[in-house]
């Protein structure tokens, strides 16, 4: 796996507005201006290899993205965060670039934090009645997937939840990443129905961490 | 970000496009700048970012010392909702901040369905829109682009129209506000620039049968209006580290600017007539500006901008020198506008080695007979050897552009077009390299649209119609499925025909239109032909009168404010060549006398 380097990246601010499709476009154009040379494929339409962990909802914000790329031979990885990093739009920072040794299928919990914003006021006694709500043992939920909506429940692929309060309610927690994958919207479904009340007019979100199913970091 | 935006942004198509933030913006400490401009496209982001116009004067704004310019576009439908329901106003993409507070805010108009939109940003950034309403602190409001050749329809709302190229006045104009104590005499010294045109020093007159009588200039200001051209394109700015847009756009790719201006004088083209004398950047800079820009972007590929693309002198020294480069980079070459002659697909062939874009081609009209009418100066011969060339070459998909409703056009040269496109079929049957993959050959039409500043500025345009009735003649003329017709609506070019030809009367219209929810007319999904009728109705102004009436040869046209340099002499010769169905030659073959003035390498 020698060609193939391991790019982790945070997209926070202005550029989590960026769709995968434009964050790729982003990501390699960097690279071409900062002088890395990338693999291509063969064939009628050469195209860089470019791979991204676990694709990233519009909106949310993440200091934990992972994305391998193909790079020619005898690239010298020394000080390349910082080269690319120059040549980088808004919100978008390589920490850092190394050869991987695991693969992305291992990933297997996101850890999260988000805000929920009530336009009145935060509901009364609102983080003990979440809490409440996310420590019952079936949390059925809406879940639309290629085949269609189907209902799942999320309780066993949601942990370490906490909500705590000040203006609005601060939320945490870890979200299976994968099979199936847990998004903080599928999250918020939970609160619909005889939960309305709880349901927030706004939210936002950070991917912090990724884990592997023993939930040691995931690099 | 200001949460409010941050709130609406979550629920509006698109958002990346309205938060900035892009590799290359220029950004400025507001402590050091003394002039702050919008530079305001009246049209979507993706739109507005793959303009040249705008790449360029946005590095000769923020390459003046004290002066940040930033860039706003049209929100789209959605967007605007959204910002009127939350009062959130029109804010430049750089700073955040509300455009209402700048100190110009500057259009860039390069299509009369655009208008409602100028209008609409004005209203989103909480500035009035009529120029009278607007008091000593709103911003000054001036405009460029193409439409401005006829500024009259947008008179009401503009403080300052500039006619032409504006690399080199944009510092002059920004001295002079700099200069000025407030706007009256700002406009009144800048009314003295070549290039300036101030509607509001100048009265329009009109006789009883609605034809303008007269414009009659203030004291001291000087008619026509001569336009501004760089008059050495070598040594003029060009935008070599732009912006890079994070999200896509109609097309993501370098530019290059060979020459503006164009040797060949159809008729029927405006850019082809305003944009004169010819003048080219050498090979070797343009060789050297495209390696800069694609560096300095990323982009995977690189487009030869121009109007006839072919007429470049050194076009092959040109492309040898960028495939150099961009080959082992797997870089492609682009050539939009070519003609259709052999030297195209030699062209076409030297520089898609891998990919075969689609052939297109713009022969027009259907019957020599017409295209000699609009001085296209292309052969039946011509283009069904490029596209035997073409097909031999192992293409199979020709697109062919026409109009409908062109002067003098009779039913023959209707159906003239489905027998040129039945030999283009013909063609393909006789030396396609292989057939088993089938050929798709797409004709399209549109009404032809009478502009300012060309020979057939005096010109009728057909009805809708009649335009429809010659729809339905070709339709029924085209026999072969392999021939795809598509022709566009005439609805859009009949409003897009008013406005080019109007006067200052059309500004009630604009605003009436844009204030029953005109917006994005030159989008199919938004235009309402019914909402601009009424419109009209309700403004009393039938707009017949300015797209279906052939002007009379002593008539006073509303663009006589301004000139483009052509003469008026040379365009009235050419419209009686037309009438006679005469040729006019290149100007390379020979000099028309066309009045404009060629500079030193324009020949």
């Amino acid at each position: 796996m020698e060609n193939k380097l391991r790019l982790r990246y945070s997209k926070v601010g202005k550029s989590k507005y960026l769709s995968h499709l434009d964050l790729s476009a982003t990501l390699r154009r960097a690279m071409i201006r900062a002088g890395v040379s990338l693999k291509y494929s063969e064939g009628f339409n050469p195209h860089p290899y470019m791979s991204v962990a676990l694709p990233l909802s519009v909106g949310t914000e993440s200091v934990c993205e992972l994305m391998d790329v193909g790079i020619a031979e005898g690239l010298e990885l020394e000080g390349l965060p910082e080269r690319v990093n120059r040549c980088l739009p808004e919100g978008i920072k390589i920490a850092e670039a190394y050869f991987p040794s695991r693969k992305f299928s291992e990933i297997a919990w996101v850890e999260m934090s988000g805000f929920l914003y009530y336009d009145e006021s935060v509901p009364y006694r609102a983080c003990e009645r979440l809490s409440a709500r996310y420590s019952l043992d079936c949390i059925e939920v809406k879940k639309r997937t290629k085949k269609g909506e189907s209902i799942i429940d999320i309780a066993s692929f949601v942990c370490d939840m906490a909500f705590s309060e000040s203006d609005n309610i601060e939320v945490a927690a870890k979200l299976s990443a994968q099979n199936p994958t847990i998004n903080p919207a599928n999250v918020m479904d939970a609160l619909a129905g005889e939960y309305e009340e709880l349901a927030p007019d706004f939210t936002s979100f950070k991917r912090l961490e990724l884990f592997d199913s023993g939930m040691k970091v995931f690099r | 970000m200001d949460f409010a935006l941050e709130r609406i942004l979550q629920r509006v198509q698109r958002p990346a496009r309205y938060v900035g933030g892009e590799y290359g913006q220029v950004v400025k400490d507001k402590a050091e700048v003394d002039v702050r401009v919008a530079y305001c496209f009246p049209d979507t982001y993706e739109i507005g970012m793959s303009n040249l116009g705008l790449r360029i004067m946005y590095g000769v704004f923020n390459g003046l010392g004290g002066v940040w310019c930033e860039r706003a576009f049209a929100p789209w439908v959605d967007m605007e909702s959204e910002m009127r329901r939350y009062g959130v106003a029109l804010y430049g993409l750089e700073s955040g901040d509300p455009i209402s507070g700048f100190d110009i805010i500057a259009f860039s108009i390069g299509y009369e369905l655009s208008y409602t939109n100028v209008l609409n940003m004005l209203d989103l950034a909480g500035v009035a829109v009529r120029s009278s309403d607007r008091g000593e602190d709103a911003p000054l409001v001036i405009a460029g682009g193409v439409c401005c050749f006829n500024p009259e329809p947008l008179a009401d709302f503009i403080d300052l129209f500039f006619i032409g190229e504006g690399e080199d006045a944009a510092c002059e104009i920004i001295g002079l506000f700099r200069e000025c104590g407030d706007k009256r005499d700002f406009l009144e010294a800048a009314s003295k620039l070549d290039g300036v045109y101030v509607p509001s020093l100048c009265e329009a007159f009109y006789n009883d049968d609605g034809t303008v009588g007269k414009i009659v200039p203030r004291q001291g200001v000087s008619f026509p209006v001569k336009k501004r051209i760089v008059a050495d394109l070598d040594s003029s700015p060009f935008p070599v580290d732009s912006i890079v847009p994070s999200t896509g756009l109609v097309h993501d790719r370098v530019v290059l600017e060979l020459f503006r201006g164009c040797i060949r004088g159809c008729r029927f083209c405006q850019a082809g007539h305003v944009s004169r004398p010819v003048r080219s950047r050498s090979c070797g800079t343009l060789v050297e500006q495209g390696i800069e820009s694609l560096k300095a972007s990323g982009y995977d590929e690189l487009a030869l901008l121009s109007l006839s693309t072919s007429d470049y002198g050194e076009i092959f020294q040109l492309c040898d020198g960028l495939i150099q480069w961009c080959e082992p980079r797997r870089i492609n070459l682009s050539l939009p506008s070519l003609r259709a002659d052999n030297f195209s697909v030699e062209l076409m062939e030297r520089v898609q080695k891998v990919r075969k874009a689609g052939l297109t081609f713009a022969p027009e009209a259907g019957s020599q007979r017409l295209r000699d009418i609009v001085n296209k100066n292309l052969t039946e011969g011509e283009l069904l050897e490029t596209c035997r060339i073409a097909f031999e070459g192992g293409w199979n998909s020709v697109k062919l552009y026409f109009m409908l409703g062109l002067p003098f056009e009779t039913d023959e040269d209707v159906v003239g077009i489905a027998r040129l496109s039945q030999a283009v079929l013909h063609t393909w049957k006789q030396h396609a390299k292989s057939k088993s993959r089938g050929v798709r050959i797409t004709v399209s039409t549109s009404c032809f649209i009478p502009k300012p500043h060309t020979p057939f500025q005096w010109e009728a345009q057909i009805t809708m119609d009649e335009y429809l009735r010659r729809v339905e003649l070709l339709r029924a003329s085209m026999r072969s499925k392999a021939i795809n017709y598509k022709w566009h609506s005439p609805e859009q070019g009949f409003v897009e025909a008013a406005l080019a030809r109007g006067d200052r009367r059309l500004g009630a219209v604009i605003e009436a239109a844009w204030e029953s929810g005109s917006r994005f007319d030159s989008w199919d999904e938004c235009f309402s032909l019914p909402n601009w009728a009424s419109a009209f109705e309700k403004c009393g102004i039938d707009p017949k009168f300015y797209a279906n009436r052939e002007r009379s040869d002593d008539e006073v046209l509303p663009w006589s404010v301004v000139t483009a340099g052509v003469s008026e002499g040379h365009l009235r010769r050419e419209r009686d060549a037309a009438r006679a169905g005469k040729k006019t030659p290149d100007c390379r073959e020979l000099c028309s006398n066309c009045g404009v003035g060629c500079v030193a390498n324009g020949k």
